[in-house]
């Protein structure tokens, strides 16, 4: 008798898959196969948990910074009054720079939410911090009368210098007019130092805070916090935020959106985030209706796997 | 009310005869699902693989993360931090996430490779899907909890992608606030629901045959519905049990 290959289709029709098996069956059990899954995996869990346990690397302070890189956060405030650190410029939904967002093509999604975590990075990571204290310096008023040019060519002027600098370090700047700069980023890399800044810059004042929005943005555009994940194998070009600090094996599912930053033409493109996840989208998409997608949905049949998970019914055919 | 909606005591409302919302919906399941199609005693003779267990690891690993979150969540996301037991419970909730999607992705490849949507079961391939994706975010949100370094940087790496999107400005990564509400009540209620839809797909549709299995094949010749106990049933039960 000739066999006919049954339909890949997804389609219920008269076909064998689309039917109830009337065929021979076996004895199983679904609540005993659950209890013994549950009892295996359990097992298994608690082994590896006591051999590997999970990493725990304690998280970055603002104070860690400035104690460990006293140059780089003196810099890095210095760019925050300049208005010029990555954050400053970065556009939506923290700030309204012109041309900062990633598009694709003419469709720009990052500025549809329009301005709506707003951080203005001078005042909210220097200049308000600093007037919290019971003291602030007296350089403060002289800022905050200035003219936004006058503060911006001052705290410019700095950063070159800084940049200048033997070691990046500040008592080492060349003579210029950098106004009230230097006071100022000294006296938030003293308050950072005592450990205030932390405190002042996540709660803003108020007793609660579960918002780390601030914080994490003047942490990362600083030098330091991105050195110490390079060293940890966590930056974007080591494949980012798959890895986890130690051995463990992190978000390993994310393979294919960090293998996409590795490779062109994403590697390179100013729009790479928006282009990743754009085609991370269309991927779990054709995953998603792979059933009604032709030559894909055939592949099972071309590369006939199957007959290794059903070589016994073939067998007994 | 009419006389004949009421049953009387002792005697089965006739199914046929439902005609509230209540009792059609009620129809409508039990025709979908009766109690012996969802936890049935038997399965088609073709479910006798190892490949059929990872579904069920993969639910048996949720179990362990549901369990081990719950312990976590109620003692709050500093505890971890300072306590020995609570070092190990996170690490059971991390390694039970790792065997979880394990299971899941050989799960989802042998499903591909067996073409387990055919004969009308593209929403159970479609909800297998969904459960994979919702997964990763509950994952991510996961990892974005920890309080500690690596939760810090997922978060200052994350943001580009998602605000590159639109979404970050209401998915904010680094709002541990907004992160509570979606790692420990949204998307696993979410995570739950699509895997509960796609194990009851599972039982309404059966699972699927062997690609190329044919009316002509023995194990469908020697037992047919009216034959109640052929040879061929009482062998292949006793060889698997």
């Amino acid at each position: 008798m000739t066999r006919k290959s049954s339909s890949i289709s997804w389609r219920k029709t008269d076909d064998l898959a689309s039917r109830p098996w009337t065929g021979s069956v076996r004895e199983y059990d679904l609540i005993k196969e659950l209890i013994i899954g549950v009892v295996v995996v359990g097992l298994l869990v608690l082994g590896v948990s006591a051999i590997f346990g999970s990493p725990d690397e304690p998280s970055v302070s603002l104070k860690a910074w400035a104690t460990a890189a006293p140059a780089d956060f003196v810099a890095t405030a210095t760019k925050e009054l300049a208005g010029t650190s990555d954050s400053a410029g970065y556009g939506p939904p923290y700030n309204p720079t012109p041309d900062a967002s990633q598009k694709i093509g003419p469709v720009d999604l990052q500025s549809l939410s329009g301005v709506r975590l707003p951080v203005d990075n001078g005042n909210d990571f220097v200049i308000a911090p600093l007037a919290t204290l019971p003291s602030p310096p007296a350089d403060l008023a002289l800022w905050t009368a200035a003219t936004d040019q006058q503060r911006s060519d001052w705290a410019a002027a700095y950063s070159i210098a800084l940049a200048a600098a033997p070691d990046n370090d500040p008592a080492k700047v060349a003579d210029g007019d950098y106004g009230p700069a230097p006071a100022l980023t000294g006296a938030l890399l003293d308050m950072a130092r005592q450990g205030s800044l932390d405190g002042v810059l996540q709660n803003g004042g108020n007793f609660y805070n579960t918002d780390y929005t601030r914080s994490l943005l003047f942490l990362g555009d600083g030098s330091y916090f991105p050195g110490l994940a390079a060293s940890q194998h966590l930056s974007g070009d080591q494949w980012g935020v798959m890895n986890e600090t130690g051995d463990t094996p992190g978000q390993s599912w994310l393979w294919l959106f960090s293998l996409l930053y590795q490779v062109e033409p994403f590697k390179s493109a100013a729009n790479a985030d928006a282009l990743v996840v754009v085609t991370m989208l269309v991927l779990t998409a054709l995953l998603t209706f792979l059933p009604f997608i032709p030559g894909l949905r055939s592949l099972p049949r071309k590369i006939p796997l199957h007959r290794l998970v059903w070589k016994d019914y073939y067998r007994n055919r | 009310m009419s006389a004949h909606a009421t049953p009387r005591p002792g005697i089965p409302a006739d199914e046929t005869d439902a005609h509230t919302w209540t009792g059609r919906a009620r129809q409508w399941l039990l025709k979908k699902l009766p109690p012996d199609k969802l936890l049935p005693e038997d399965q088609p003779s073709y479910v006798a693989s190892w490949a059929y267990v990872f579904g069920m690891g993969a639910i048996a690993s949720l179990l362990w993360i549901i369990i081990s979150g719950i312990v976590l969540g109620l003692n709050g996301p500093q505890w971890y931090h300072v306590s020995s037991l609570g070092s190990f419970v996170n690490s059971t909730h991390l390694w039970s996430v790792e065997l979880f999607f394990i299971f899941m992705v050989v799960h989802l490849w042998l499903k591909f490779w067996m073409a387990a949507w055919r004969g009308g079961r593209v929403l159970t391939w479609i909800t297998g899907v969904l459960s994979f994706v919702v997964s990763i975010v509950a994952a991510f949100t996961g990892y974005l909890l920890q309080t500690n370094f690596d939760s810090q940087w997922i978060a200052f790496e994350a943001k580009d992608a998602l605000n590159a999107v639109g979404v970050g400005a209401w998915f904010n990564v680094a709002n541990v606030g907004q992160l509570f509400a979606w790692h420990i009540t949204l998307l696993p209620l979410a995570v739950g629901a699509v895997v509960v839809l796609h194990v009851l797909l599972v039982r309404v549709h059966g699972v699927a045959p062997p690609l190329e299995a044919a009316e002509s094949d023995a194990q469908l010749l020697h037992h047919r519905p009216e034959s109640t106990q052929s040879p061929e049933s009482t062998e292949s039960r006793d060889a698997v049990r």
